[in-house]
């Protein structure tokens, strides 16, 4: 009964519930924002590092490196503390949005390359014989396959960025998590964060059972 | 009279092994040529050459007079030279009728609709316009190898370049696409063909060249090629694979 009480108090959910929800759509734009711009930063190093002049790519793969190397959190306090000492200083969204942003390109990037890579010789050689020009060849031959092949690794990359979301919660981000841990100290009950990690579950597990149909998808299509 | 093909002292190699030593070779408009020869006697990368798919060291290429080299008008060239590939190579993403309509639509820009009424009269002229909605992967290999003669054929080219296009085919459906590429010999179309089908050779060519080692042996209209080669070599090879 205590147990009960502590963990799972209804009053305590009701009243947090809509604080929740604002953090739960703080989240979720979050993580949309940084997707779709590691998607496009990250196509775009993933061409320059394919295709580029031999100083961009080496560039690209010296950036790629570093931002799969460097911790999130650490990305996140450089962009929120440390910018501010020469001037730029950013909201909590944008660092956020910034550092998650960052990083997913470039892991968008190593996913994209590897679906460029998978494609056969033949399918190249085809579009260039018919005299269709480099973004033609991508946009319409290379780019539509690649993607289909990288859909379980992309997916993947999109849950970690959903999921790394919450470290944004440092940087006094409004999201999910934080929202959380304020409902927590006002109501002085732990239940707020049960129904956070309650909605993280009930966002992300969904994404996750995608990833394992899409695997089993390709698994029968390539048998 | 200028030759739509013109080829001098073409020289390419990999690394220290010499593909092709100092080959020449003319087609003239409206010319069918046979190109035959040992495995790895270089006759693909001869004509993958023609249009740039392999770089080369020496030599130069004309197409129509116009100068084969990387750049700004490789595009261009290769949009009037049409090219068959031994494994099809169609976009398998695309249907029959989209992988036809492509090059018109982005090369030549074509409006949909229009490039959509090219591709479909294409596919009906290699008798697949039944098929035209389904994708590469629901079709067998000779009809793929049509629909990839049509996608060729879609840009109007100036010649059209088939590297061994029967020789992944299983053996009752080599029939159909050679039929397909007969028919167009007959139309006047410009054709440079590698192949192993010696009695097609026979049948279309207007020129059968022979090349072992690189080199260009021996060439000759097929009457006097296959009747009376002259090189040794070329007879040897004849001999070899006509014995059975």
């Amino acid at each position: 009964m205590d147990l009960l009480n502590t963990f799972f108090n209804w009053p305590v959910f009701r009243d947090a519930l809509p604080l929740l929800l604002q953090g739960l759509w703080t989240t979720v734009l979050l993580g949309a924002v940084s997707i779709l711009l590691g998607f496009v930063g990250g196509l775009l190093l993933a061409l320059l590092r394919l295709y580029g002049p031999a100083w961009l790519r080496t560039l690209t793969r010296i950036y790629i490196d570093v931002f799969r190397s460097i911790p999130l959190l650490v990305l996140l306090v450089l962009v929120y503390y440390a910018l501010p000492f020469v001037g730029l200083r950013l909201t909590s969204f944008a660092a956020a949005t910034a550092a998650l942003s960052l990083v997913s390109c470039a892991y968008t990037a190593e996913i994209l390359r590897a679906g460029i890579e998978a494609i056969p010789r033949g399918q190249f050689e085809a579009a260039g014989a018919i005299g269709l020009g480099f973004f033609s060849t991508m946009r319409d031959v290379v780019l539509p396959q690649a993607l289909r092949i990288v859909v379980p690794p992309l997916t993947s990359n999109c849950i970690n960025v959903l999921k790394d979301t919450a470290l944004a919660s440092v940087v006094a981000m409004p999201d999910l998590l934080k929202q959380a841990t304020q409902a927590q100290a006002l109501a002085a009950n732990p239940t707020p964060l049960i129904g956070a990690a309650a909605l993280y579950l009930l966002l992300l597990l969904p994404l996750v059972r995608l990833v394992g149909y899409f695997e089993a998808r390709h698994r029968a299509a390539t048998r | 009279m200028t030759a739509l093909i013109h080829i001098r002292g073409l020289c390419k190699s990999y690394g220290s092994f010499q593909a092709l030593h100092n080959v020449d070779l003319d087609v003239s408009a409206g010319e069918v040529v046979v190109v035959i020869g040992p495995s790895g006697s270089g006759k693909s990368t001869l004509i993958r050459c023609i249009n740039l798919l392999e770089d080369y060291q020496g030599g130069e290429v004309r197409v129509d007079g116009e100068k084969v080299v990387r750049g700004k008008g490789l595009a261009k060239v290769r949009a009037e030279v049409g090219m068959v590939f031994q494994s099809f190579n169609l976009f398998p993403h695309m249907t029959a009728l989209a992988n036809v309509a492509l090059g018109p639509l982005r090369v030549r820009h074509m409006p949909k609709r229009a490039a959509e009424e090219r591709a479909l009269a294409l596919l009906d002229k290699v008798g697949l316009a039944s098929h035209a909605h389904k994708l590469p992967g629901q079709l067998s290999g000779g009809q793929q190898q049509r629909v990839a003669i049509a996608r060729a054929l879609a840009m109007e080219p100036k010649v059209l370049l088939f590297d061994e296009p029967t020789s992944a085919l299983d053996p009752e459906m080599v029939g159909e696409v050679l039929d397909v590429m007969q028919n167009l010999a007959r139309t006047g179309v410009t054709m440079v063909i590698v192949t192993h089908e010696m009695g097609f050779a026979r049948r279309v060519a207007d020129r059968v060249v022979f090349m072992e080692a690189g080199r260009v042996i021996e060439q000759a209209p097929p009457d006097s090629f296959f009747r009376a080669p002259r090189e040794e070599r070329t007879q040897a090879f004849l001999q070899a694979i006509l014995q059975h």
